[in-house]
């Protein structure tokens, strides 16, 4: 089947998420389209997380389906979804502090040698890694530990990076760096699926936007239509991007 | 930026730098002088145990030292680099030890016998790895060390029980082949003041033998594969998550550490000219493995010389020495009895929680860390 111009690169149909005992996603429907960066927004526990590790096979969607660049990859083991061309870049710092920030980087690029330009462009969007290359990653501070994370996930040309909460627990001037890496990222082209909880950060990286409460996507559309509609805001979010300002 | 249009080449930054004499130790040096110190120490010492000390037990303590550097380094990479515990090691260890026995019992003393013996061990202990683990590895860590105690205590069973073909309880004594029995003469005239035999030639056979596994387990762990070995200790989902097949990978370290655990029996086989299920089959020669890995320091190879050389040591002297102490306190009250040789399995015990006490990391990791600490000053 030829896929046309304007398919999105990711889509859920219906997606049901079981976490032992709980329902958590209760039929999600939802789109990512190619060379956007697409907010994913919710409070905590609205199932963000659980999303991204569905997509990931990390947790097995129990019915529904999961189109990737028009392949079906709901039933595909982790590793060949990250095969695939999709990369998650866990929250919570996920790196492997015993290994080094090198070791890291590696690590990632399944394919190889890391490609020396896009070494430089890693280094650019991420400095620090440079000075620590040879340290321990667990010797780094949160939020160098974060741009490892990020940097591991584009150490290789990817089709689609999923993000989750990559502010978290960072230092304002931390969030900065991390934001101007995004938009950096998003010039660049990649597509992207960021959940963030900071919305005053969101609402300056997000072409499009998606917000979900208990397991359901409640909206979806331009990022620019939220920020502008202050009551819906309210509504979906229960607050203004004024009050975060 | 995605999808780069310019000249593939590789970036040396992302290759591990090697100095010539980083080489042989594949980038991993011990990153420490007290440690560097400690091993050039052990390392010569049993290098040139044949011309330090005279007598045969020292020259199998050495041996037995040898042998138990390799179990170790190879439980290591199962334990302290891949995170999997497993119950099985000695298991291995045994067919090592039964190839050769079995081998040399039934087809005489030959090379050959001993390189039938050695390849249907070593294609017998991968075999078993790889289904185990392709069978248990998905499961959670702690049914999985259940299964590789199950499978094991039925192996030790099973080597008691067949005796027409592993001797039972009672085990198999077997003639060398000619070249290693201590009859055999290579040269005339002796050597640095030591006439060398068949039994020496047997040590170095032994000594090079795991100094060169030991080399290999050191280049297993500082590969891409090693990496991702560590990777998945330290996370299996993040792991997964990169790409890699957790399983697949966890199954080839244990086929890896299984057969370099079947050489060690062999070789241990080879030096005692006798194999039975208490030499390399018994639980308690597991826990022995398992101190001695704690003890020198889980996740760095290093370790495995340490804790195996301290161990082995302290079961060949400790008792020796207590001995000797007791009957220096003899004439005060309770220290004698205290330190009696017959109690030396107190105190290895009680030197085991010191040390874990003492170096939560094992010695290695202890040193390194200070090293580390003088170098960031």
């Amino acid at each position: 089947m030829a896929k046309g111009i304007d398919e999105p690169l990711l889509r859920l149909e219906g997606v049901h998420t079981h976490i032992g005992p709980y329902h958590i996603l209760h039929g999600v429907y939802c789109e990512v389209p190619n060379g956007e960066l697409t907010m994913l927004l919710g409070r905590n526990g609205a199932g963000k997380t659980t999303m991204l590790r569905t997509i990931m096979g990390l947790w097995r969607a129990s019915s529904g389906s999961i189109h990737f660049d028009g392949r079906d990859i709901t039933a595909l083991p982790s590793p060949d979804i990250a095969r695939s061309g999709i990369a998650y870049v866990p929250e919570a710092m996920a790196i492997f502090s015993d290994l080094t920030v090198r070791e890291n980087i590696v690590l990632a690029a399944r394919n190889g040698p890391v490609h020396s330009s896009r070494l430089d462009w890693m280094f650019g969007l991420f400095p620090a890694l440079k000075r620590f290359w040879n340290l321990p990653a667990g010797h780094l501070s949160g939020g160098q530990k974060q741009m490892l994370a990020i940097a591991r996930a584009i150490a290789e040309p990817r089709r689609l990076l999923l993000v989750d909460e990559p502010t978290k627990g960072l230092a304002p001037v931390m969030i900065h760096s991390m934001i101007e890496a995004f938009r950096a990222l998003k010039a660049a082209g990649e597509t992207i699926l960021l959940v963030e909880q900071n919305f005053h950060a969101a609402s300056q990286l997000g072409d499009n936007v998606i917000v979900m409460d208990d397991g359901l996507i409640v909206h979806s559309g331009a990022m620019s239509d939220l920020v502008a509609d202050k009551a819906l805001q309210q509504r979906l979010l229960g607050l203004s991007l004024d009050s975060h300002q | 930026m995605t999808r780069s249009s310019a000249p593939a080449r590789s970036f040396t930054e992302t290759r591990i730098r090697r100095g010539p004499s980083s080489w042989l130790l594949s980038s991993d040096t011990p990153r420490s002088w007290a440690l560097s110190l400690i091993l050039i120490v052990i390392v010569t010492c049993l290098a040139a145990a044949p011309f330090l000390f005279s007598g045969s037990q020292p020259l199998s303590t050495a041996a037995k030292i040898c042998v138990f550097v390799l179990l170790v380094a190879s439980y290591d990479l199962l334990l302290g680099y891949t995170g999997i515990v497993s119950f099985a090691h000695t298991m291995f260890f045994g067919i090592g030890g039964y190839g050769i026995a079995i081998a040399l019992e039934r087809l005489g003393p030959s090379w050959e016998s001993v390189a039938v013996g050695l390849v249907a061990a070593l294609a017998l202990s991968a075999v078993l790895a790889a289904v185990i683990g392709l069978l248990s590895l998905r499961v959670r860590a702690i049914f999985f060390s259940m299964i590789t105690l199950a499978v094991a205590s039925a192996v030790a069973v099973l080597a008691s029980q067949l005796s027409a073909i592993t001797g039972g309880e009672d085990g198999l004594s077997f003639q060398l082949p000619a070249e290693l029995r201590p009859a055999f003469r290579p040269f005339a005239e002796p050597i640095l003041g030591l006439a060398i035999n068949g039994r020496i030639l047997a040590y170095y056979m032994i000594f090079i033998t795991a100094a060169v596994l030991f080399l290999v387990l050191l280049r297993v762990v500082n590969s891409p594969f090693g990496r991702v070995l560590q990777a998945i200790r330290e996370n299996e989902f993040r792991a997964e998550a990169l790409g890699y097949r957790v399983v697949a990978y966890r199954t080839a370290a244990s086929v890896i550490s299984a057969m370099a655990a079947t050489v060690a029996g062999a070789l241990l086989a080879l030096w005692l000219r006798y194999n039975g299920p208490d030499t390399t089959l018994s639980f308690s020669i597991m826990i022995d493995i398992l101190l001695m890995v704690v003890i020198g320091g889980m996740g760095t190879l290093y370790g495995a010389i340490i804790g195996a050389a301290l161990f082995v040591l302290a079961q060949s002297y400790l008792q020796v020495l207590m001995g000797a102490g007791s009957q220096t306190l003899s004439g005060i009250p309770i220290l004698p009895d205290l330190v009696h040789p017959d109690r030396w399995l107190l105190w290895l015990g009680l030197l085991f929680i010191v040390s874990v006490y003492a170096f939560p990391g094992g010695i290695v990791g202890h040193l390194r860390k200070r090293g580390r600490s003088h170098e960031l000053g």
